[in-house]
């Protein structure tokens, strides 16, 4: 039987990109559906129920939802070019750090967007710090994941466009090359890998969405 | 090379006794470290400078943090009685049912323990949106694993001896006959020796939980 794989996605997500990534990385071929959040379809909310939320992938019927769930999905199902290492305490760090960056990090970028004043300044001390950690990780390594990309570089794929088109939309002292060399000179290595630019936002169209948003938030807080 | 492995947690963590319950299901030694997080020790900063919490699973000198990260690795590493199924897709559903609870359920009613009000009667909606979600998994079977319990059962695992505690404590019925599998789901699981002999004890968490609800609803 073919295999029939389908992506419920979003243009602007980070966690729709990075299941893209992954598809990607593997060759496995997929059919991409576009939702508009503003107006969810039928079969999205029938497919992920409990968050009504994308990415959902849909393989031969049947969904997953949950980026990490559907990356560690993906990884077993196709057993080409693993994305996750082998060793058991390899893969329980490089989850360790996907879920900092997705409970910690993407959650201080959020506070950094919308808060402003002395707010913004503490949250921009807290991104810096966990930026920071998260550099770290780096050192002495070509990727995240070692050798070539993996799971880790491709969860943290938020930082080479999202963290960096943030940075231009709010022109505050965020994510500079100036504080995290490290991070920039990885960005500089992913951005030269052709998987990476496919799955590469479309810049200003992306500046535009989050200078949309804020002021939404904005004017909504008033 | 004989194995070492430490568990550093407290007596009343239900993430550090998801950890206790793999370990033991799986027959593994290890040695319990029970923490004071009012004076943390150097060693629990030092294997966990990131968060600096429990619990934490060191294997032979290697720390590991987060209880979801630590049992996917306790399941990679003993391979004995398995907490994850073989199947892709079977496993992708018990990884989402822990992450719903550790990033749902579990706040929504943490939220009706803590909150007041009109913020408090929207933690009820939402705790109990989530339980039917819950409620609805358990549709056909005894446990979230199916036949034998698995990591979703772990993680749920705290519903089966904290919900009577916050019950008690705030007066309030949160799983009552509206959720009559997830109220099946608790008898079954805990009468598993495993899991009731390490369940923390009723008395000494009722008075935790009463101190807390004290500090958030103050007398006026």
């Amino acid at each position: 039987m073919a295999d029939e794989v389908k992506l419920f996605g979003m243009w602007a997500s980070p966690y729709s990109r990075r299941v893209e990534l992954a598809l990607k990385l593997k060759g496995i071929p997929y059919e991409y559906i576009e939702e508009d959040l503003s107006n969810k379809s039928s079969l999205l909310l029938k497919y992920n129920p409990v968050h009504q939320k994308i990415p959902v992938l849909v393989h031969n019927g049947k969904p997953i939802a949950e980026s990490l769930v559907i990356l560690e999905y993906i990884d077993e199902t196709w057993r080409n070019n693993p994305v996750l290492p082998q060793d058991p305490y390899d893969r329980a760090m490089a989850r360790f750090w996907a879920k900092f960056i997705d409970e910690k990090l993407l959650t201080t970028a959020r506070k950094v967007s919308f808060a402003t004043g002395k707010e913004q300044d503490q949250a921009i001390e807290q991104i810096t710090e966990q930026l920071k950690l998260l550099e770290n990780e780096l050192k002495g390594k070509e990727y995240f994941s070692g050798q070539s990309i993996g799971y880790l570089d491709i969860v943290a794929n938020v930082l080479v466009f999202w963290f960096r088109n943030l940075q231009e939309a709010l022109g505050v002292d965020m994510f500079t090359e100036e504080k995290f060399p490290i991070i920039f000179e990885w960005i500089g290595k992913l951005v030269k890998i052709d998987t990476v630019n496919e799955c590469r936002i479309p810049k200003e169209k992306h500046l535009d969405y989050i200078r949309t948003r804020l002021e939404a938030l904005k004017f909504s807080s008033k | 090379m004989a194995e070492e492995v430490k568990l550093f947690k407290t007596w009343s963590t239900p993430f550090g006794l998801r950890v206790v319950w793999a370990l033991k299901l799986k027959g593994i030694q290890y040695d319990a470290i029970d923490e004071d997080l009012s004076n943390k020790s150097a060693l629990l900063l030092q294997y966990n400078p990131v968060y600096k919490k429990v619990p934490v699973l060191v294997h032979n000198g290697k720390p590991i943090s987060e209880s979801l990260v630590i049992l996917e690795y306790i399941d990679e590493t003993w391979k004995q009685n398995p907490i994850l199924p073989q199947d892709p897709l079977e496993k992708a559903r018990e990884r989402f049912w822990a992450k719903f609870n550790d990033e749902k359920l579990l706040p929504s009613i943490w939220g009706v323990f803590t909150k007041e009000g009109k913020e408090r009667e929207e933690a009820i909606a939402d705790s109990l949106e989530n339980l039917q979600f819950v409620e609805e998994e358990l549709t056909g079977k005894k446990f979230f694993g199916g036949e034998k319990i698995g990591l979703a059962d772990l993680v749920f695992g705290w519903l089966a001896y904290l919900i009577c505690v916050f019950e008690e404590v705030t007066g309030l019925k949160i799983i009552d006959e509206r959720f009559p599998l997830l109220l099946a789901w608790i008898q079954e699981f805990s009468e598993l020796p495993i899991i009731k002999d390490n369940f923390p004890p009723h008395d000494k968490l009722i008075i935790r939980y009463q101190a807390f609800y004290e500090k958030y609803h103050p007398a006026k």
